[in-house]
């Protein structure tokens, strides 16, 4: 086989990889979106405050260490113990439940009915106070995150691959375990919400809140179970992101990565998420690979924007999006 | 509450009145934001030595040093806010850390005159003295850099690099593209081929470049970063086993937090350097006496000998030795942004004169002049040992390819001089 | 008490519909168009110019440009970042390319520029809608700063890419460059302020106002009584993008002086300026003074007080900056959803009837 079909054949394999990345990220929107028509701008930044709080717990971090040294002159930092990965992650969960149920409490509840633009408005709020409080408890150093997850090369592959083709391609491990990871999540979150009564009552609230509401579901519990689960997925995001460059500030950029994979795939539809991502991941690679060298490069960032937009003039809706059906 | 807020803000402002009974050191720090990580250790390296001298030795020949530190976020606007908010104070000297801040600075400084340095970035031709007259960036700057990087490669292969080939991977700014020229002129003149792969802002994502550097397999890559782009590409590195030691760093892609995240597979990485690194030096004995047991220390405390803070620290001194020198010059302790810029141009920095300051073969040499703001360009190249978690200098300090840079920097400012009508001084 | 049309008697219907009906608003804005004409020139300082007037004035004609597509016309956009850098490279070819001209023109021109790249991409609102339409702006963004970053014709060839503003004048008075005086920048952009929201008053109120307004309200609904959505949209990107290109021309050539394009026209200032509209009221005029007034006071005020007078280390002040900014912009949300301009209503509302409320 010519070299560049194997390497076009290695590009799209890892675009492959970086788009279900990407869907994980646009997996939290999409189920905030679904259940209550907010589109959840502080999404990245719960990805980041996630995994400065897993980083927290695991090295046995004071939180708000530099607050209380720089106010009462102390000089603490840390507890000197070693949390267990799997309690870590377990007391992480905990703390984006909190989170979930204050979001709940302290803004979606006041806003209820507000128009859109609003409730996004108030997300960016919600983003910019994390930013700076999740670094006021956690500090903003870079941290690295060790979890156990796997990285580099996967030799299995390039041994098979250079068997076969005579050329081993490239995929990282953490990729490998990222898309276990994101189908394992998707699977479980699709049999939630089609075999539990909590899915129902979740299905039935994006379905039509006051429909929901007049049968009895209450309003309030489902969006701490989704804003919770959005937190989830956010702490698995930025454990992925986070082994691969360390968790700090920029982590809470990957926010921008989503945004296009959401229109591509509408913003409603958790499959639309995955198969958007996918697009997204192999168009902008292959791009990068064959158009990028000749204009220059560095394309990947406006790429999956662009791409999404040609998408949407022929589908305003989206891939999987619900048809907007507009009447007088 | 119309009234209150506006009352509030005025007050708020009025807060910044002059006072002049000190020596002012503006630090633009930039300890939020996304280059934090990096902005951190270098403030407070900055303020631990400010602190340390008026401490130890009650300020510079009698005046207390007042460093203001003012938040930039690495944010153009808030560093044009910061400089205004601090030159009303008498400031001394700027060193914003930011090249995209220093560029903004550059005829703001110019006009109000006050001297800024720039150590190792910025704006590489502000090194002709002749057109930048309030600009310093000894001891070596970008250009230099790009040269001592392909040196050092020429060592390795015993001064013959036709047909070997370098790949550049550099931050898509301003920061990242100061080299390309200088990198095209160098490949020209020893032969090798050199590709450029341009990786965004923040460079959270580099499969793709590095991909590209798997199929292409040059024989070097050099790599001019910032913030989390540094970690991320060195890890991409590991991942594709690009062996580390043909992979070269620029000096602020060489600390600690772009290695450690990598782990093992770092082992090996190198960097340039124009000073040393660790703290294996008497003055940390000063350091820890004075500033960290009497419970000074700027920041969490936590970054003493890194390479960042390090660095941070030796701005500090050239600023403090710069300041003594116009103490020296004009016979007045109370010095004047003039004065300072004159103390900055007749500085001289010895092997004996750093060996005094507790800080022996610290950096290279420096004599700068009124035509040379850029000292010699002198750098060395370090190494990372990932057992140890230590950075250590494997070279000495070494010359850069003047002929090809000084060619460069005469024919930029030329054009900065021309754009801007600046007749040339010290003639 | 005296906040009330009692006794103000119309006799026109000119006079029926100006702008102030009140006598006290109509003197309360000559008394400040007077104040910043006539007083802040002569007492503003270097600090006050760079620091707090020239980004406030700048902010405010790129909100009224923003509102005017949002707020007016219900189209939202995240592409302000992007067009404000096609006006402020546009300037710079046009300043280098032209020395002599007037600024002014320079400014109006590059304006112009911008008005054409924003109907370009305001083209695919015709078919995309809500936060679709957003997230497809952001494709403008990305794609301009990509541009304006990768091409060396547009900063012309220098060695880093940044552009830097050469001094140029006005009617022999230096307004760009390092040795402008801080009345002349303050000035120059105050100008430019006041004719923008002179136009934009007077579009919003006019029949080209009422059809974006109607295309806001139900687009739907406004196709059938007889709004063209072409030509409403188009017009609302095309005079929305005028506005920021001018802001865009203004941020680099007066305020910043150099500028790198992905820095200072990322994405983070698409999501400032959507700030100060919403903050400020969304399809208000004096609702874009207050918030871009907000957002530029707000971290300036909030670092003075924690850093200057309780002494807060840097770091943590400009946390609490973040949290502060942050829970304000909540807050404000969930009393007033209708921004700054909507209290300034209600307060209006309350004096019509103070001191007898009942």
């Amino acid at each position: 086989m010519p070299d560049q079909l194997l390497f076009a054949m290695e590009v799209t394999l890892n675009g492959l990889m970086a788009g279900v990345l990407y869907s994980l990220v646009a997996l939290g929107f999409v189920l905030i979106f679904k259940s209550s028509g907010i589109f959840n701008y502080a999404q990245g930044v719960f990805a980041l405050f996630a995994a400065l709080t897993l980083v927290g717990i695991q090295n046995g971090q004071v939180p708000f260490a530099h607050l209380i040294n720089s106010i009462f002159g102390t000089n603490i930092h840390n507890f000197g113990w070693h949390v267990p990965s799997v309690i870590a992650i377990i007391l992480t969960i905990g703390v984006m439940v909190l989170l979930a149920f204050l979001v709940e409490r302290y803004i979606l509840r006041h806003l209820v009915n507000q128009p859109e633009i609003i409730l996004f408005m108030a997300t960016i709020g919600l983003a910019y106070f994390l930013e700076g409080f999740g670094d006021i408890m956690w500090g903003s150093d870079l941290k690295k995150l060790d979890v156990g997850l796997p990285q580099g090369i996967s030799e299995t592959v390039e041994t098979v691959t250079d068997g076969w083709f005579g050329y081993g391609f490239f995929i990282d491990k953490l990729d490998i375990v990222a898309t276990v990871i994101a189908a394992l999540l998707v699977a479980g979150l699709t049999l939630f919400s089609q075999y539990t009564k909590q899915g129902r009552a979740l299905r039935a609230v994006a379905d039509d809140h006051q429909a929901a509401l007049s049968v009895g579901i209450s309003l309030r519990f489902i969006w701490v179970l989704v804003w919770s689960i959005a937190g989830f997925v956010a702490l698995v995001a930025g454990m992925m992101w986070g082994a691969k460059s360390g968790v700090q500030f920029s982590l809470s950029l990957i926010a921008l990565k989503a945004l296009p994979v959401l229109m591509l795939g509408g913003f409603t539809s958790i499959p639309g998420a995955i198969v958007g991502g996918l697009i997204i991941g192999v168009g902008e690679k292959l791009f990068e690979f064959s158009i990028g060298p000749m204009i220059g490069g560095a394309t990947e960032n406006w790429f999956a924007y662009v791409l999404a937009l040609l998408f949407l003039v022929f589908r305003p809706q989206g891939l999987f999006g619900e048809k907007i059906i507009e009447r007088v | 509450m119309k009234l209150k807020l506006a009352s509030m803000v005025l007050a708020g402002v009025m807060a910044a009145a002059p006072a002049m009974a000190d020596l002012v050191f503006p630090s633009l720090s930039y300890r939020t934001g996304p280059y934090a990580v990096n902005g951190i250790p270098f403030a407070d390296g900055y303020a631990d030595y400010f602190t340390l001298i008026n401490a130890r030795d009650g300020g510079v020949g009698g005046v207390p040093i007042k460093m203001i530190e003012c938040e930039t976020g690495y944010n153009t606007e808030k560093g044009v806010e910061c400089y205004e908010a601090t030159k009303g104070e008498g400031a001394l000297l700027y060193q914003p850390l930011s090249t995209g801040i220093t560029y903004q600075l550059i005829p703001k400084v110019s006009a109000d005159g006050i001297p800024m340095h720039s150590m190792g970035y910025g704006r590489t031709s502000a090194a002709n003295g002749k057109v930048f007259e309030w600009i310093f960036n000894y001891p070596a700057n970008y250009w230099n850099g790009a040269s001592i990087g392909i040196n050092h490669i020429l060592d390795i292969n015993g001064g013959d690099i036709a047909g070997k080939s370098v790949a550049l991977v550099y931050h898509n700014s301003a920061y990242g593209k100061e080299p390309i020229r200088t990198l095209e002129e160098l490949s020209k003149k020893h032969g090798f081929k050199l590709t450029t792969i341009a990786v965004d802002h923040p460079g959270q994502e580099q499969k793709s470049q590095w991909l590209q550097v798997r199929r292409e397999k040059p024989d070097y890559v050099l790599m001019w970063g910032w913030g989390v782009m540094n970690p991320v590409a060195i890890q991409e590195a590991v991942n594709i086993r690009f062996p580390m030691e043909n992979f070269i760093g620029i000096w602020w892609s060489g600390s600690e937090n772009d290695v450690i995240p990598a782990g093992a597979g770092a082992n090996g990485y190198k960097a340039l350097a124009f000073h040393g690194v660790g703290d294996d030096y008497p003055l940390y004995g000063d350091l820890q006496k004075h500033v960290v047991d009497a419970g000074k220390a700027a920041g969490a405390g936590d970054q003493l000998g890194t390479v960042l803070y390090n660095r941070g620290l030796y701005a500090a001194m050239l600023a403090v030795e710069a300041t003594k020198k116009a103490q020296e010059i004009h016979g007045v302790a109370q010095i004047t942004p003039a004065m300072m810029r004159d103390g900055m141009e007749a500085l001289e920095i010895t092997e004996a004169s750093m060996a005094a300051l507790g800080l022996p073969n610290f950096g290279p040499e420096i004599s700068v002049s009124c035509e040379s703001h850029g000292g010699a360009g002198y750098g060395a190249v370090t190494q990372w040992d990932a057992e140890a978690q230590k950075w250590s200098l494997i070279t000495d300090y070494g010359p850069s390819d003047m002929d090809v840079i000084g060619a460069l920097i005469a024919e930029d400012s030329a054009a900065y001089a021309a754009e801007n009508k600046i007749s040339e001084r010290c003639n | 008490m005296i906040y009330r049309e009692a006794g103000d008697f119309k006799t026109t219907y000119k006079e029926d519909s100006q702008t102030f009906p009140i006598k006290f608003d109509r003197w309360g804005y000559y008394v400040i168009l007077a104040i910043a004409f006539l007083v802040i020139p002569f007492v503003i300082n270097d600090y006050w110019a760079n620091a707090i007037f020239v980004p406030f004035l700048i902010y405010a004609i790129a909100t009224l440009g923003l509102n005017i597509l949002i707020g007016y016309c219900g189209q939202l956009s995240l592409g302000t970042g992007g067009f404000m850098a096609v006006g402020a490279y546009a300037v710079y070819k046009l300043m280098t390319a032209f020395p002599d001209v007037s600024m002014i023109v320079h400014v109006i021109i590059a304006g112009l520029i911008t008005t054409c790249v924003g109907v370009l991409f305001g083209l695919p609102s015709l078919r995309i809608k809500g936060f679709y339409l957003a997230v497809a702006t952001l494709a403008a963004q990305f794609f301009l700063v990509w541009l304006f970053n990768k091409v060396p014709w547009f900063y012309n060839n220098s060695a880093s890419g940044m552009i830097n503003s050469p001094e140029r004048t006005v009617f022999g008075i230096i307004v760009t460059g390092p040795n402008t005086s801080a009345p002349a920048k303050y000035l120059f952009c105050l100008i430019f302020l006041v004719a923008v929201a002179w136009i934009a008053r007077n579009l919003t109120r006019g029949s080209i106002g009422r059809k974006w307004m109607a295309i806001r309200d139900m687009d739907i609904a406004a196709e059938i009584i007889g709004v063209n959505p072409l030509t409403a949209k188009l017009s609302a990107f095309a005079v929305s993008s005028f506005f920021i290109g001018i802001a865009g021309a203004l941020f680099f050539s007066i305020y910043l002086g150099a500028a790198e394009v992905g820095e200072a026209f990322g994405i983070q200032k698409s999501f400032l300026i959507l700030f100060m509209v919403i903050i400020g009221g969304l399809g208000s005029i004096f609702g874009s003074f207050a918030g871009a007034a907000f957002m530029v006071l707000m971290p300036v005020l909030l670092k003075n007080v924690l850093v200057g007078w309780m002494g807060w280390p840097t770091d943590l002040a400009a946390h609490m900056e973040f949290i502060i900014v942050g829970g304000l912009i909540i807050a404000f949300l969930i009393i007033e959803p209708h921004g700054l301009a909507q209290l300034w209503r209600l307060t209006k509302e309350k004096l019509r009837l103070w001191p007898f409320p009942h």
